[in-house]
């Protein structure tokens, strides 16, 4: 197999959510941390889709971040095209690496400065890394580039203002597209939009996956358009990533008990009148982790192992999945 | 449940807003009905006005919104035309709501012991000790531990799944005949949610309450509700029990609608999009307001609005169910 | 379709400007506030006299009361004071002095607070702690003792002060405490802007932190600065005001209102009132102006009230 485009090893990142000096020394409180990522490592083949899902807290969006440089780690690596991220040589090789990758973001009210128009908000990276040599060269590629998602060269001179979630959401990924990266980190990129608007941005979203060998990795905590898009997918909770194995496997005979309790419990149109375990209990605090498993103390399958050892991400048939249980062929 | 009265009845009701642009129809002649213990959800699109028309039936529609038309009918009483002080004494002893922000909609100033208890004493004539002990019950049937110690916790000590487990019990306090749900899960996790719709299915079922679950989510739809209207630009396009409104829909939005949402079930390459966007409101065809976007539209949608049609198991707002055409799903 | 016309034409029909128009007070307020402006930009052009100019004064004028009193002359609308000068004209003159070092004083407070203001909130830190620390002393003193002892210690310093200087000092005692209200203002938005999705679309792309705070943030947080500029301008009015009737604003050779206050103080009680009465409305007249355009603008500006 080739070498992969993207591979992260036991990534972390860790938060200081401490009271401030003044407020832990008068009330006797001690320093305060958030794992909000624990130990991840996975790999993303070039021109494939890798999902990682999972519910609030269980730091998705903190390795989206991590990956495209918003955060540096606490911990592991971020290797892309061979090359660590975030111990590059010089500035210019770090700057060439972030012309290779972008990102897009969940909320497309608030991914556009409302006081720029379309024609800066695409064109910015193109000024940046001066790709463009005089503003008519720009208006010409910011044109190109908003046809390519299915919007009108005239955008260019309007404000954000003037359209819909739909459309915003296309001109963030228009300026994604700007430096033609290769990798493009998408968090959630279509929670915020109605279920009409997001079949036409997810659409698209491949459209551009095979014309351009885009490598994509995808955010969500939506199983079904997970598995409309991915290639791969990644379930994480509470910071670690408890089960990663090919779509079709994962979907077909999901291994870790979290796994399986979340596609019992999403409700589905075609899939209702099944019957269901519903989940128990919630998710923990992430100040206070459980001790050795995280998931141990909502776990049907739990025993005394689990609640003092921390599973390992093992290779099991193919897929690898952090239970105990599974190790040891008791699910 | 077939053939008794419907409980709450909204006949050709219009919600508009005049704005210094001109008058905005938010809801435009739009006629529906629950009867008592039935779950209805009301689908639709950002804009299509369902959750109008949820404020609209509890009466707290935010100024300069107005009726301008229509009826609003609960049990027999004309709601929509009542002063405030009679539409207060209905709210919450005869509708109870549940809004989407379970955050906001408790007061972080009270103990939900203390609110609970306010709630159940404004509607009902218990005494302290009579009142509290029946919200004890009712966190009990919500399914929160330990309800008798929770009773005296402010709700920021409370997850936000357990906070929308007291909103509920809140809203059934009084033994409302309905329940005026606006996206109640949509701000949980998806775990979460499967326990609150399971639960809120349940008790309503108990205690006979109907439902009007307001949301954009067909697969809460899907688990919860007995039947089924779906919404764009302020009309009501297609309505009906909830397997046939999923399975065999008629109109043109509906097949599009259930067409674009990816299947847990089977892999498709694309999705159905629909292209195009719903209409401003200020800017709504004439006709049906789906013409511009409909692959099958007639001469006749351009000009004249349809009423909602018999089309077998659903009605259809759509001129191709008239000719006895059925569409293909 | 040219640029300006482009953007005047949005203005036009935007909310501001009508909203503008469905207030009377606020209209009102703009006519008074651009009368007094012109006549106070233009005084030498519109005034009927030039009070400062000491050749033109006559001494047997002094004390005449305004023109519609008996002994009154239609030569001197509002009369004169004692020494022959023309009330009108020295309130012209005045204001024109007292609106100089309003908007100069509010102008450096802007740049100085807006600048101070991103700072803090794109830093963070140990930055950010020590500018807030700042303002919180700032804040426990009151700003017309801070302008006092500046101007004290300038006068102490320069005895013989050129005129300019001793403007300058005025400005700039004026414009120190006011500072503070914009950086904590513009930090507050700064803060919330920070986080939001394009300012880290910016930094995934590479920009600058410096370049991110000046084209990205910048504009966005310049809404609520607007407000207070407006409305502190009347401050600053008021407290040069203040001063100058204590003696220790401008240099008297070119009086401004709170001058003339002082002077005609003296002679309140010998019944000529005209002299301290005209200055004092006059002031209250650019104050209240200022201060009614500022609230509307507080008002057209929120989104939630719209």
């Amino acid at each position: 197999m080739s070498t992969p485009l993207v591979e992260v090893k036991d990534l972390a990142k860790t938060f200081d959510v401490s009271a401030p000096w003044l407020n832990r020394v008068v009330e006797g409180k001690s320093r305060q941390f958030v794992h909000a990522v624990d130990g991840v490592s996975f790999a993303i083949q070039r021109g494939k889709t890798l999902a990682l899902v999972g519910e609030s807290g269980c730091g998705k969006s903190t390795v989206a971040r991590l990956l495209v440089g918003l955060y540096k780690p606490t911990r592991g690596s971020v290797q892309f095209d061979g090359k660590d991220t975030h111990s590059a040589a010089d500035r210019t090789q770090l700057r060439l690496m972030r012309r290779r990758m972008q990102m897009i973001f969940q909320d497309p009210y608030a991914s556009l400065n409302p006081r720029w128009k379309v024609r800066d908000i695409v064109g910015e990276p193109l000024t940046e890394h001066g790709l463009v040599s005089d503003a008519d060269e720009l208006r010409n590629r910011v044109a190109a580039l908003l046809l390519s998602v299915g919007l009108a060269a005239a955008d260019v001179d309007k404000f954000p203002h003037q359209f819909s979630g739909g459309q915003r959401q296309r001109i963030s990924i228009a300026r994604a597209l700007a430096t033609q990266p290769e990798f493009l980190v998408c968090d959630e990129p279509t929670s915020a939009l109605d279920v009409s608007v997001q079949a036409q941005v997810l659409n698209i979203m491949k459209d551009l996956q095979r014309q351009r060998g885009l490598t994509y990795l995808f955010i969500s905590h939506n199983l079904a358009v997970v598995r409309h898009v991915a290639d791969q997918v990644g379930v994480m909770y509470l910071g670690r990533l408890v089960e990663l194995a090919d779509k079709a496997e994962l979907f077909s005979r999901p291994r870790h008990p979290y796994t399986r309790m979340l596609l019992d419990a999403i409700p589905d149109i075609h899939m209702s009148g099944r019957a269901r375990t519903p989940v128990q209990g919630e998710v923990p605090n992430p100040l206070n982790p459980p001790s050795g498993c995280a998931f141990h103390p909502r776990c049907p399958h739990a025993d005394a192992r689990c609640s003092q050892e921390r599973p390992a991400l093992t290779a099991v048939a193919g897929i690898s999945v952090a239970c105990h249980a599974v190790a040891q062929g008791r699910i | 449940m077939t053939g008794n009265a419907p409980l709450l009845e909204v006949r050709h009701l219009r919600v508009e807003f005049p704005s210094r642009r001109g008058t905005l129809l938010a809801l435009d002649d739009i006629s529906f009905s629950i009867a008592p213990g039935e779950v209805l959800g009301v689908v639709g699109e950002s804009g299509a006005g369902k959750s109008l028309t949820g404020s609209a039936i509890i009466g707290l529609l935010d100024p300069p919104g107005r009726i301008a038309g229509g009826e609003i009918v609960l049990a027999g009483q004309r709601i929509d035309n009542l002063p405030y002080e009679q539409m207060r004494a209905i709210r919450g002893r005869r509708i109870g709501a549940i809004f989407q922000d379970p955050l906001t909609s408790l007061n972080p100033l009270y103990t939900i012991g203390r609110q609970l208890v306010q709630t159940i004493r404004t509607h009902l004539p218990l005494s302290q000790d009579q009142a509290r002990a029946r919200a004890v019950k009712l966190l009990q049937e919500t399914g929160i531990p330990a309800a008798e110690q929770r009773l005296d916790q402010y709700p920021h000590q409370f997850s936000g799944g357990m906070r929308q487990r007291v909103v509920i019990a809140l809203a059934l306090a009084a033994e409302p005949q309905l329940i005026v749900a606006d996206e109640p899960t949509t701000a949980l996790d998806v775990s979460i949610q499967a326990q609150i719709i399971s639960l809120l299915r349940r008790l309503c079922k108990e205690h006979g309450t109907a439902v009007m679950l307001v949301t954009h989510d067909m697969g809460v739809i899907a688990e919860t509700c007995d039947r089924v209207a779906v919404m764009y630009a302020g009309r009501i396009v297609e309505v009906g029990p909830v397997a046939d409104v999923i399975h065999r829909p008629s109109h043109p939005y509906t097949v599009g609608l259930m067409g674009s949402i990816p299947a847990m079930d089977e892999d498709r390459e694309r999705l159905l999009q629909i292209d195009g966007a719903m209409p401003r409101l200020n800017a709504i065809p004439s006709g049906c307001a789906f013409n511009p976007r409909c692959a099958q539209v007639l001469e006749r949608c351009r000009s004249e609005r349809p009423d909602l049609i018999d089309a077998g198991p659903t009605r259809a707002a759509c001129w191709l169910v008239a000719g006895g055409q059925r569409r293909a799903a | 379709m040219n640029p300006t016309a482009g953007t005047l034409r949005r203005f036009l029909d935007g909310d501001v400007w009508h909203s503008f128009r469905s207030t009377p007070v606020a209209v009102a307020a703009a006519v008074v506030a651009v009368v007094l402006a012109f006549c106070a930009l233009f005084a030498g052009w519109v005034a009927p006299h030039n009070p400062f100019d000491l050749a033109t004064l006559e001494l047997s004028d002094a004390r005449l009361p305004p023109a519609w009193i008996a002994e009154g002359s239609s030569k001197y609308l509002l009369g004169t004071d004692d020494q022959g000068r023309d009330i009108l004209s020295a309130l012209m003159y005045g204001a024109r002095i007292s609106l100089l070092v309003g908007v100069l004083s509010v102008l450096l407070s802007v740049v100085a607070g807006v600048g101070l203001g991103l700072l803090s909130g794109f830093a963070g830190g140990k930055t950010d702690a020590f500018i807030m620390r700042v303002c919180d002393v700032m804040l426990s003193f009151p700003s017309i003792l801070i302008a006092l002892l500046i101007d004290g210690v300038g006068r102490a310093m320069f005895p013989n002060a050129h005129d300019t200087l001793a403007f300058a000092v005025l400005v700039f005692a004026i414009a120190l405490p006011g500072w503070v209200q914009y950086a904590r203002t513009v930090r507050g938005s700064t803060l919330v802007e920070r986080n939001k999705e394009y300012v880290q679309a910016a930094r995934v792309t590479g920009v600058s932190s410096l370049r991110i705070m000046r084209r990205h943030v910048l504009p966005n947080v310049l809404g609520p600065v607007l407000v207070l500029a407006t409305i502190q301008v009347a401050t600053a009015i008021l407290t040069e005001a203040t001063l100058s009737f204590l003696g220790v604003g401008v240099p008297p050779t070119q009086p401004s209102l709170g001058t003339l206050i002082r002077v005609g103080n003296d002679f309140l009680f010998s019944g000529e009132w005209w002299i301290t009465i005209f200055p004092g409305l006059m002031l209250v007249l650019i104050a209240l102006s200022v201060n009614l355009l500022g609230d509307w603008l507080r008002d057209a500006l929120n989104p939630r009230l719209r």
